[in-house]
């Protein structure tokens, strides 16, 4: 890399290039000084003779001249670019009209094609330049071997210079050059050396066309990626230090295991008994049901899934997707089921998923799999199952409180069936065989370059190969025989926290996901997560089912298929900066996400979908902490046109100070029908904000562990 | 850790600003415009704007308006998006946009905009996402935005996403810190940061942090404090700015400075300009570097600034 340094320094400096890169840092001498003044001086005078001309609209053969010693030693002056443009269109025009003396056009373009040649010398990364050719080009002018020599010059010089591979893409365009052979030159290049990302870049490009289009010889995807492989293994096997390559193989793995998106589970869970209470008034007669999918998708509706039960509804069901954007896309998409005053003591509702085309992922990969799940909902006369919470009591959190349920028999069958997993055979997806091959393939191959080089790169494409394997374990239905296994990759990423400690909050961020796909993937492994929350001083209340994900190091939350039922969770001593997932679990009414280190209101956006919510604990995080705020963008506010007019009028208007200041927290706390919020050892906390929380939530029973309202 | 010699970097601004007969200053004379910006934005993030007679500089940015609406990069140059943009963002910075005829600027800005949703930088049709993103910044800021086909503007964008997560400056174009700055804060100001694969990349871009500290444009490339704010700004509007180091890059910066004459260059000992010395000002900004006032990470102003646009209408 030292060598590169000293040579982009040598080539920025001795050209004379206005660059700002590049040019070591001394006091000029007087002899410098005076030869700077003498060259600013002479430049200054092309430059207002330019400018002159321009506005003048003087195009003879001196002042054509002074524009090319100007562009020559200043290619970055775009307005002497416009001239030029301006005095070739005047001289094209004086030759049209067959005026004397006049130049031939292909004589008035040569000049200019030179001109931009000479330009590039001094500074071969002038936007201006490159732009003066099309501009040439597109007269007609140049034949495409002259400009893919001049290429070949510029890249040898700088294989990454990326004007250079814009410009030989709009040339390739322009004279129909087929992808076929530009692909070859890309494996010329990489042949030549293998550290050229440009390259790399391209031939991904190139592919993903000729793939896309069936090319001949590129009809077949599972042998061109296979052969891919090879090629991109002698790179890695050469260099394992250089990203290039192994940038290019996250790809190429990336289109391996590109599928379809998965129906993965719901709540209610399939073959389960759902509760429902008769006490309640007509609007209120309702049941959530979820769908929750392998990745973010769109066009779930009453067309695309069908939910048959005795009651017709009157109008198609409303999908709602659980996150918030306005793409539409999400993992998890709700809708709710109604039951008529007049209904049946016990009724089957079957939900038919993609029945019709219309699912797709945000990438475009159509759910074509049409599947079902079945359930049935009782009446129940007694209150007893009601899944409200009570909230009379303060719900302390208190150990004490939590008893596993291996000590009460009927509450672990009534968890079973809670979280009953198994999806029917017919729904579970097949595993193209020559993909989990690949996969194998790979894993070899990583395992024996990191025997003969320990390079972080590899490491980390070991650990997300066997990431890919467990995935198409899990989701395929071939018996390999094998579990999936993540124990060698959390062990993975061990290693990368200590080997690149700089990237340590990558690392974190993918050993939670791959802790949360250990944690929850059957029963068995969430009975040993679930307890039986009973407040202990007041017996009379019911006991309700908690998830405990406390003290884990979890930076960040997923893999939540498996927990769309939780109604009580605490995730409290972990590392969570986001909480971005949680909208899936509708049935939440109790959180805990004390001590972790949420930076700011904007990162509890997502508990405004989480309409259930009545206990909240955010106390000891980082709120108020921090001058920057990472989630502004990631939330609905008026700086990202997110929000409707009704904002502004309400809040900018009222002439309210508090509710200035507070606008974010007003946003958020408003919709949220909470009854206690502790909130203590933030930095945002002053009684000023307290104050305007207690007014702002009129339901409030407790705040910071004391009585209010 | 080192120390920002505030002081320092303040006198330096406020005498490049005056000087303007040497060799480097005339050769950039054409992008005088840009350079107000970078120096004023720095000098409101040190706190110190009053520096500066507010109305010595808003005559003389009007002088480089013309009649189209557009803003030259210095008088007597032609109109470009890019010297459009320094001019709207340096006359929020005084809480002085209603100078501006708003219709007129805004009209030309929307008039750049091509059929496929892209954005041309003037009339001379160099098209490139950097003019998108300026284009949307711009017609924002003038809370004008309804002028341009968003949608379609937003659909060139993710034209431009390649298949590492990054984008480039048209379809097809390698993935550059630079461009992917300009889109992702593009699709950030439109609300449409959905389009963007954060995890993908946010490795991509946390990846830019080499064994110095200091973060570089693209792979295998030399790490510069210029992309202490373009691969910085981006991580943290996808928030995914605890991928990298941030005490190791705030010494990169603070290493590059010139602790004798002030201002920042864009390696250690290497010469200082202006450009770098925002950009190394404004990165140590979004690290959350004491006594610095905070920079919005899509419009690149200060957070008070564009709070006074958006919240108080």
């Amino acid at each position: 890399m030292s060598i590169l340094y000293w040579e982009e320094r040598k080539t920025l400096s001795i050209n004379n290039s206005p660059e700002m890169h590049g040019i070591p840092r001394k006091a000029p001498t007087q002899e410098e000084r005076d030869d700077s003044s003498l060259k600013a001086a002479k430049l200054r005078d092309l430059q207002s003779l330019l400018l002159h001309f321009h506005h003048n609209k003087i195009y003879t053969e001196e002042a054509i001249e002074i524009s090319a010693k100007l562009l020559e030693s200043n290619p970055e002056h775009y307005t002497a670019w416009n001239y030029r443009k301006l005095a070739v269109q005047h001289l094209l025009d004086r030759h049209q009209q067959n005026q004397l003396d006049s130049q031939s056009p292909q004589s008035i373009l040569d000049d200019e094609l030179i001109l931009v040649e000479n330009a590039l010398k001094t500074n071969f990364k002038a936007y201006g330049a490159w732009h003066h050719r099309k501009w040439v080009l597109s007269k007609g002018h140049s034949s495409s071997d002259r400009e893919l020599r001049l290429l070949g010059k510029f890249q040898k010089l700088d294989s990454r210079n990326f004007h250079a591979w814009n410009y030989r893409r709009f040339i390739t365009e322009l004279k129909k050059i087929p992808d076929e052979d530009e692909l070859q030159y890309t494996t010329d290049m990489i042949y030549d050396n293998f550290s050229n990302y440009s390259a790399w870049h391209n031939r991904s490009m190139l592919l993903s066309k000729l793939l896309e289009k069936s090319a001949k010889g590129y009809e077949k995807r599972e042998n061109v990626l296979s052969e891919e492989f090879e090629f991109v293994r002698n790179a890695l096997f050469t260099d394992p230090d250089d990203q290039s390559g192994w940038f290019y193989h996250s790809w190429l793995l990336g289109q391996t295991l590109k599928r379809e998106p998965l129906f993965l589970s719901s709540s209610p869970p399939h073959g389960s008994n759902l509760s429902l209470s008769i006490d309640k008034p007509y609007r209120e007669r309702h049941f959530p049901l979820i769908l929750y999918f392998s990745e973010a998708v769109g066009g779930v509706s009453s067309s695309t899934v069908n939910v048959e039960y005795f009651y017709d509804g009157g109008d198609g069901l409303i999908w709602f997707p659980l996150a918030a954007n306005k793409l539409g896309f999400s993992q998890a998409w709700l809708t709710y089921i109604k039951y008529p005053l007049d209904t049946l003591e016990s009724f089957h509702v079957k939900v038919t998923i993609a029945q019709f085309p219309g699912i797709i992922s945000s990438s475009g990969m159509p759910c074509s799999r049409s599947c079902y799940i079945y359930f049935t909902a009782s009446i129940c006369l007694n209150n007893q199952e009601d899944s409200e919470l009570q909230t009379t009591h303060k719900i302390s959190w208190n150990e004490e409180n939590i008893k596993p349920h291996s000590t009460h028999p009927e509450d672990a069958n009534l968890l079973a069936s809670l979280c009953k997993l198994d999806i029917t055979k017919e729904n579970k997806p097949t595993t193209p065989m020559l993909c989990m091959e690949t996969i194998s393939n790979e894993i070899a191959c990583s395992r024996e370059l990191l025997l003969s080089s320990n390079c972080k790169i590899g490491k980390l494409t070991l650990a997300r190969l066997l990431v890919a394997h467990n995935t198409l374990i899990t989701y395929g239905c071939m018996d390999s025989g094998t579990e999936a296994n993540y124990e060698e990759i959390l062990a993975l990423y061990h290693d990368l926290m200590k080997m690149d400690p700089a990237h340590i909050g990558y690392y974190e961020d993918e050993y939670s996901l791959v802790l949360m796909k250990q944690l929850t993937p059957n029963t068995e492994s969430l009975l040993k997560l679930c307890g039986n929350y009973q407040e202990l001083s007041s017996p009379s209340i019911s006991s309700y089912t908690s998830v405990r994900l406390k003290g884990l190091s979890l930076s960040r939350v997923s893999c939540l298929e498996h927990l769309l039922w939780v109604q009580m969770l605490d995730l409290s001593n972990n590392k969570l900066r986001s909480i971005e997932g949680l909208e899936a679990l509708q049935q939440l009414s109790c959180l805990k996400l004390s001590n972790n280190r949420l930076s700011s209101f904007t990162a509890l956006e997502p508990l405004k979908m989480l309409n259930s919510l009545r206990v909240l604990d955010v106390s000891y995080n980082e709120i108020g902490a921090h001058t920057i705020d990472t989630r502004r963008y990631l939330c609905s506010s008026p700086l990202n046109s997110t929000t409707g007019s009704k904002w502004q009028s309400k809040i900018f208007t009222d002439g309210d100070a508090d509710l200035k200041h507070f606008w974010y927290a007003y946003l958020l706390f408003r919709d949220l029908n909470l009854v206690q919020l502790d909130i203590v050892g933030n930095a945002v906390v002053d009684e000023r904000l307290k104050a305007f929380l207690v007014k702002l939530m009129p339901a409030l029973k407790w705040f910071d562990g004391e009585s209010c309202h | 850790m080192g120390e920002l010699v505030v002081e320092k970097h303040i006198k330096y601004i406020i005498s490049i600003e005056k000087k303007q007969d040497d060799f480097a200053s005339v050769v950039m004379e054409h992008l005088r415009l840009n350079g107000a910006y970078w120096g004023l934005t720095t000098l409101d993030v040190l706190g110190k704007l009053d520096a500066v007679d507010q109305n010595e500089v808003i005559p003389w940015i009007m002088q480089c308006q013309h009649e189209s609406g557009g803003f030259g990069g210095n008088i007597g140059h032609d109109p470009h998006l890019l010297y459009t943009l320094s001019a709207i963002q340096v006359l929020a910075l005084f809480d002085k946009i209603d100078v501006l005829d708003i219709e007129k600027v805004a009209n030309y800005i929307a008039s750049l905009q091509n059929e496929d949703g892209s954005f041309s930088g003037d009339i001379w049709g160099e098209i490139d996402t950097r003019f998108s993103y300026i284009a949307i910044c711009s017609l924002a800021l003038l809370q004008h935005l309804g002028k341009i086909n968003v949608e379609k503007a937003v659909e060139y964008i993710v034209s431009c996403k390649n298949l590492d997560g990054g984008f480039g400056c048209t379809p097809g174009a390698e993935s550059h810190a630079g461009q992917i700055f300009c889109c992702v804060g593009a699709l950030a100001i439109t609300g449409y940061l959905d389009h963007v694969d954060k995890d993908l990349l946010g490795w991509w871009l946390c990846e830019r942090q080499v064994k110095s500290g200091g973060l570089n444009g693209r792979p295998e490339k030399l790490p510069d404090v210029c992309y202490s704010w373009w691969v910085l700004s981006s991580l943290i509007m996808i928030d995914r700015v605890h991928w990298i180091d941030k005490k190791k890059l705030i010494n990169f910066i603070l290493d590059c400075q010139d602790k004798q004459n002030g201002g920042i260059s864009d390696r250690p000992d290497d010469a200082v300009d202006v450009f770098h010395t925002y950009f190394g000002v404004a990165g140590l900004s979004l690290l959350e570097y004491p006594g610095l006032k905070a920079i919005d990470p899509a419009y690149a102003l200060p957070v008070d600034v564009v709070n006074k646009i958006f919240l108080t209408k």
